[in-house]
């Protein structure tokens, strides 16, 4: 197998009397797309800043591209692009000038024309920072942590205040970053984010990591259980499904009812018995549990309290 | 080292046009009050009241001097500050810049705007101030561009530890206007109690005033060496300071 792109191992950051990290440790393979997720608060930047060579952990090891992130931190910075959380750049600079500045620190920068074009910012060229929408802003922001072309890419928060349409704008945008070979570190609070984005979550909370898995392996390590909801006349369907063996409750409420069992079975079980009975279904829906429920169940709190 | 130095500061010449209260109130206020100043002066000047010829053609040129390259102190501190608070420094901190660069083309932009205000000073003044001919023009300016280099070095300092541009302002303010007191530019060192002396010998404006002076009134470098090595010595003092103690955030 492949050297891992990222090696974090046993980290752990203290700011005062706070443990902002705790024994963390994960490994980011070369070509996907990680994602650490967690509440605001939970350490995910700390990590991520600790990984950059922006800080020093206390305790633990990090090996990125196979070097110190402190010691070799200036023949690091050529090999890595970093978008921070709430960063800005100067008012007044305009979206080339930035591009233009950031090419000019690296020895070999990428095409910074064409990554304004790539990420949708030509009719922005000339507009002054302070001017761009927050997508536009983050866009930018993208577009300088690629501008030297890196082999990984630190994404932190980066779709955090956008609306849903600039938001699915960027995932396609990071997909396209794995697309060409790249490997990108991000944290995000947005399960959704996760969800479609990442190819494996470390889940993280008060500093720890809890869990990490591709987003399907955690719903199925975590929350196996599934809900089908029929709509159905029969008043002895609720009895009907009671006895498929991998059901735990069925409730009804009216005409719905509501199923939930465990196994990736139950629904073939549920179907198989409405054909049994021929019973006349007005809707029939399955609900499967999302990394939100994954949090809650390992957590025993929401993402956003 | 200095990758991105030109750029960095071509860039920050730009942005400080851009913003046109800036323009207006870091070259052309002060042009604009030495001028009137000139006018209602002026004229009594030439009328021959004892003192004001001498101090309007040599010591004004030297408190002009001090009190741009302080006013460029304030505004590199003030700079960096809101560039810290407003996350700029953190984003360029992921980058190959150091901070060196990024105080040297502050520093560099504060020479030009200094230079211009200086220049527009000396054109529009003409008129009101008697200035005598023979000012050793190079001289005075080189003796300048180390004095400022030298004063803009304690900015480095305070601008590489200051967290947030509401401090920059009145922490500015309060080490730069007592170091200007005590330089000689109002009153006399010789005149200080002996304590007081020895502290002004050590402030770094001591030196840029007695160095301006000097130079001014045609005194020799040689008769000075002592002032411009000690400026010397604190530019490369204050700036080692700075880049060990500069705060990205």
């Amino acid at each position: 197998m492949l050297r891992p792109a990222v090696q974090v191992s046993g980290i752990r950051k203290t700011y005062g009397r706070t443990v902002a990290v705790n024994d963390v440790s994960f490994d980011v393979r070369p070509g996907e797309i990680f994602g650490l997720i967690g509440p605001n608060g939970a350490g995910k930047t700390t990590t991520m800043e600790c990984v950059e060579g922006l800080r020093t952990p206390d305790r633990g090891a990090i090996s990125v591209l196979g070097l110190d992130p402190r010691r070799d931190a200036y023949s690091l910075q050529k090999r890595i692009g970093v978008q921070l959380q709430e960063a800005q750049l100067q008012k007044r600079i305009k979206v080339w000038e930035a591009v233009a500045l950031w090419a000019s620190l690296y020895q070999k920068p990428g095409n910074g024309d064409r990554l304004i074009e790539q990420l949708g910012l030509s009719d922005k060229r000339n507009a002054w920072f302070m001017t761009l929408s927050g997508g536009q802003k983050q866009r930018l922001f993208i577009a300088l942590a690629l501008i030297n072309d890196p082999e990984l890419v630190f994404l932190d928060e980066l779709t955090t205040g956008l609306d849903p349409q600039a938001r699915r704008a960027i995932w396609d945008l990071v997909r396209g970053i794995r697309q060409r070979g790249k490997t990108v570190l991000l944290t995000t609070h947005l399960m959704e984010e996760a969800e479609r984005l990442c190819d494996r979550v470390a889940i993280i909370d008060h500093g720890r990591i809890v869990d990490v898995g591709t987003p399907a392996e955690l719903v199925r390590r975590h929350c196996p259980e599934h809900t089908v909801v029929v709509e159905t006349d029969d008043e002895a369907a609720a009895a009907r499904f009671r006895d498929i063996p991998q059901v735990d409750s069925v409730t009804s409420e009216g005409f719905r009812v509501t199923i939930r069992g465990r196994g990736d079975d139950l629904v073939t079980q549920v179907i198989q018995r409405l054909a049994e009975h021929r019973m006349r279904v007005v809707d029939f829906r399955t609900e499967a549990p999302t990394l939100e429920d994954v949090f809650l169940r390992l957590t025993g709190h929401a993402i956003r309290e | 080292m200095l990758r991105g130095l030109w750029r960095l500061t071509w860039l920050e010449i730009k942005i400080f046009v851009r913003e046109p209260l800036g323009v207006i109130g870091t070259i052309f206020i002060p042009v604009l009050i030495f001028v009137v100043l000139g006018r209602v002066i002026g004229p009594r000047a030439r009328a021959g009241i004892p003192d004001a010829p001498r101090f309007l053609s040599a010591d004004l040129a030297i408190f002009v001097s001090v009190l741009i390259a302080a006013s460029a102190v304030l505004s590199l501190v003030a700079i960096v500050a809101i560039y810290r608070e407003g996350g700029i420094l953190k984003r360029l901190r992921a980058t190959p810049l150091r901070p060196h660069t990024i105080l040297a083309a502050q520093v560099m932009v504060k020479l030009l705007s200094t230079a211009v205000t200086l220049a527009l000073m000396i054109l529009a003044g003409r008129r009101y101030y008697p200035v005598d001919a023979d000012v050793p023009i190079v001289s005075f300016t080189l003796a300048l561009l180390l004095s400022t280099l030298s004063i803009v070095s304690i900015g480095f300092v305070i601008a590489s530890v200051v967290p947030t541009a509401r401090f920059a302002q009145p922490i500015g303010t309060l080490i730069i206007y007592p170091m200007m007191a005590f330089s000689g530019l109002f009153v006399p060192i010789e005149s200080l109690p002996p304590t007081a002396q020895t502290i002004a010998r050590m402030l770094p404006f001591t030196p840029a005033v007695s160095l301006l002076r000097g130079i001014w009134h045609g005194e020799g470098w040689y008769r000075h060496a002592g002032d411009a090595a000690a400026l010397a010595l604190m530019f490369v003092i204050f700036t080692a300071v700075s880049s060990k103690v500069f705060r990205w955030e």
